[in-house]
């Protein structure tokens, strides 16, 4: 074994005390990072899952119609006008097919689904509930929110103009698979539908209002005949949303509201979360390193005499230089799996404990391999770096005045 | 042309601090030790004998004059040249034997070759024992050194010193801290290595049995030499 590994590993496993000491720190530290990660990392995740599981990344849309003023003012002579706002009509997207042909080539866009939204009421025996209706065609809007996977009734069948509501709707109408439905939409359309679905995602506001119909069905409730006024999208890359949107905006002349724009708050939310996790994280690495850098350079006071016999007997002094180094980088090594086990045991009795009436955790975690190797690389680096200062001191000490005075 | 002198002091000198602290520890050395020689070194204590043979032992620097050792000029080398030459070229023994104590006999042993090459070497480890068996210590290769008691942890010092087989070995006062019998059995040895070796010592001691049994005393006082007698027949 190289003389530097030989002696770091024999001074290690000699201090068992001191090894023991830093061996903790270190470990507590990897630890409280590995289950800081994991939590706030498995509720973020958690929570854009649960936002993107009812909205798609980008929706494209006509812009509002803008009021045009009758009266023009002109360089001689002042008017004086009222502007008032126009109401908004439905109206499709002009040329729609060709804005999704064009939409699809910009980089980042995986799925495109033409759409008719809609606003309206459903109807049952005295119940009247708001809803919203979007017309789809179903595979290509499957593959932007997989309403499927969320059934829990029924199957997903709205091919022949039926429907597939969601299960907040269903009960505040009374109805179930198999029920008919009378919808009225904002257009004066009146139709009977039959509910063929129930879907739950997790989003009130989606569960109470949704009614999710064929584009055809939907273009007949809302006058516009082969007509779609948005078009829905989905992007590889979930926070390059916003980049792809200007992109889309840019190429289309649509109105393109990626999911970012529309939940700044919670993603403001998450990237303060973020915040305090790294400094959390800052400090603790700090407490692991002083921690480190104090037990070695006790060890170092302690050995002088030893190292200065090392160098009297011609060690050289990058070599008492490694002992030290190794010994940091061992300490953030072994401290880095033991509290990688730690954090993880901790991480996954807090997710089976904090669990609601369902069982259904609480704080959902995520662990997985990059989070364990990022672990270890800080704490080995840490380890080393917090091993430099003890490290030099050594290898500068004189071996005579070391031999004659320690 | 004649071989170089082992070791040659020209107008030694060190001083220790500065201005008003200053303190000459030694004072225009001129010394020469020849290859084979066992030489004692004696003085009273703050004689200056320890900072000679620091100097000598490429610990320390000197504040004028220059020091040869097999000819080569050491006073103008850097700490890395320093390093290598001591390893390559002495041997020491201390007073309180020196060991690690978290490395057993035959590592203690091993420890200047390893040290200085980074790597360990059969050859090395074979030496190792050899010259522990010499010393008397062939059953006690794996004990760690402080479970050895203190005339074996010197035999184990000693044995590290020769392992490199330099031309010169540095003890001082190697049997300062041992009782008679001990003291007899290390010198015995010291002795033994320099006749079958040919190996130089030079030896700080203040017991002038041990300095009697050299074959040259050098005596020190205030940093200057003051005695330099060769025993008859040596």
């Amino acid at each position: 074994m190289p003389f530097a590994w030989f002696v770091a590993l024999r001074y290690l496993l000699t201090d068992k005390a001191q090894s023991g000491l830093a061996l903790a720190a270190v470990a507590v530290g990897v630890s409280v990072i590995v289950f800081l990660s994991a939590l706030i990392g498995g509720l973020q995740t958690s929570l854009i899952d649960k936002t993107l599981g009812s909205q798609p990344h980008i929706t494209l849309r006509l812009p509002r119609e803008a009021p045009r003023p009758l009266v023009m003012p002109t360089p001689t002579a002042a008017s004086a006008r009222k502007i008032q706002s126009t109401s908004q009509r439905l109206r499709s997207i002009d040329q729609w097919p060709a804005v999704m042909a064009s939409a699809e080539r910009v980089p980042g866009v995986t799925a495109l689904s033409p759409t008719v939204l809609g606003a309206g009421f459903a109807v049952r025996g005295n119940a009247r509930e708001p809803i919203l209706v979007r017309g789809v065609d179903p595979e290509r809007f499957l593959a932007i929110l997989d309403v499927r996977r969320k059934l829990v009734a029924g199957r997903f069948d709205i091919a022949t103009g039926d429907v597939v509501i969601g299960v907040s709707l269903a009960d505040n109408l009374g109805v179930g698979v198999g029920d008919r439905l009378h919808v009225t939409t904002s257009e004066g359309i009146d139709d009977t539908v039959t509910i063929n679905g129930l879907f739950r995602v997790g989003n009130e506001g989606v569960d109470r209002t949704w009614v999710l119909t064929s584009l055809r069905h939907a273009q007949a409730l809302y006058a516009l005949p082969g007509g779609a006024n948005a078009i829905e999208l989905k992007v590889s890359d979930i926070f390059a949303a916003e980049d792809v949107a200007r992109e889309l905006h840019d190429r289309t002349g649509l109105e393109a509201a990626s999911w970012m724009k529309l939940n700044a708050e919670l993603l403001s939310g998450l990237s303060a979360q973020s915040s305090s996790k790294t400094l959390i994280e800052f400090f603790v690495t700090l407490a692991v390193a002083l921690g480190i850098a104090s037990v070695l350079i006790v060890s170092v006071v302690q050995k002088s005499r030893e190292i200065g016999i090392l160098r009297a007997v011609g060690t050289p002094a990058r070599r008492v230089l490694q002992v030290f180094l190794i010994q940091g980088g061992l300490l953030g090594l072994a401290g880095a799996i033991l509290g990688s086990g730690l954090g993880a045991v901790f991480s996954t009795l807090f997710e089976r404990l904090a669990v609601d009436e369902g069982g259904v955790p609480r704080f959902p975690i995520r662990l997985g391999l990059p989070l364990f190797a990022g672990a270890t690389a800080v704490a080995v680096l840490v380890g080393l770096l917090a091993a430099v200062l003890p490290a030099i001191r050594a290898a500068r000490l004189d071996p005579a005045t070391a031999i004659r005075h320690v | 042309m004649s071989e170089p002198a082992l070791v040659l002091f020209e107008g030694v000198g060190k001083v220790y601090g500065q201005d008003e602290a200053k303190t000459r520890a030694l004072s225009d050395i001129d010394l020469t030790i020849a290859k084979g020689e066992l030489v004692a070194l004696t003085g009273p204590s703050g004689s200056g004998k320890s900072t000679l043979l620091n100097l000598l032992g490429l610990l320390d620097r000197p504040t004028a004059g220059r020091i040869l050792l097999n000819g080569i000029d050491t006073t103008k080398m850097n700490d890395a040249a320093l390093t290598d030459l001591r390893a390559k070229m002495l041997g020491f023994v201390f007073q309180f034997h020196h060991l690690l104590p978290a490395f057993n006999a035959i590592e203690n042993v091993m420890l200047p070759d390893w040290g200085h090459t980074g790597r360990p070497s059969a050859d090395v480890r074979a030496r190792a024992e050899e010259l522990l068996r010499q010393v008397g210590l062939g059953q006690r290769l794996d004990r760690l050194t402080n479970k050895l008691s203190g005339g074996e942890q010197q035999r184990v010092a000693i044995a590290r010193a020769l392992v490199n087989r330099p031309p010169l070995v540095l003890a001082d006062e190697p049997t300062g801290n041992l009782d008679t019998e001990s003291s007899n059995a290390v010198f015995a040895l010291l002795r033994q290595f320099n006749r079958d070796r040919g190996t130089t010592f030079l030896v700080v001691t203040h017991d002038e049995r041990i300095a009697a049994a050299c074959d040259r005393v050098i005596e020190m006082v205030d940093g200057r030499l003051t005695k330099d007698a060769r025993r008859s027949g040596a």
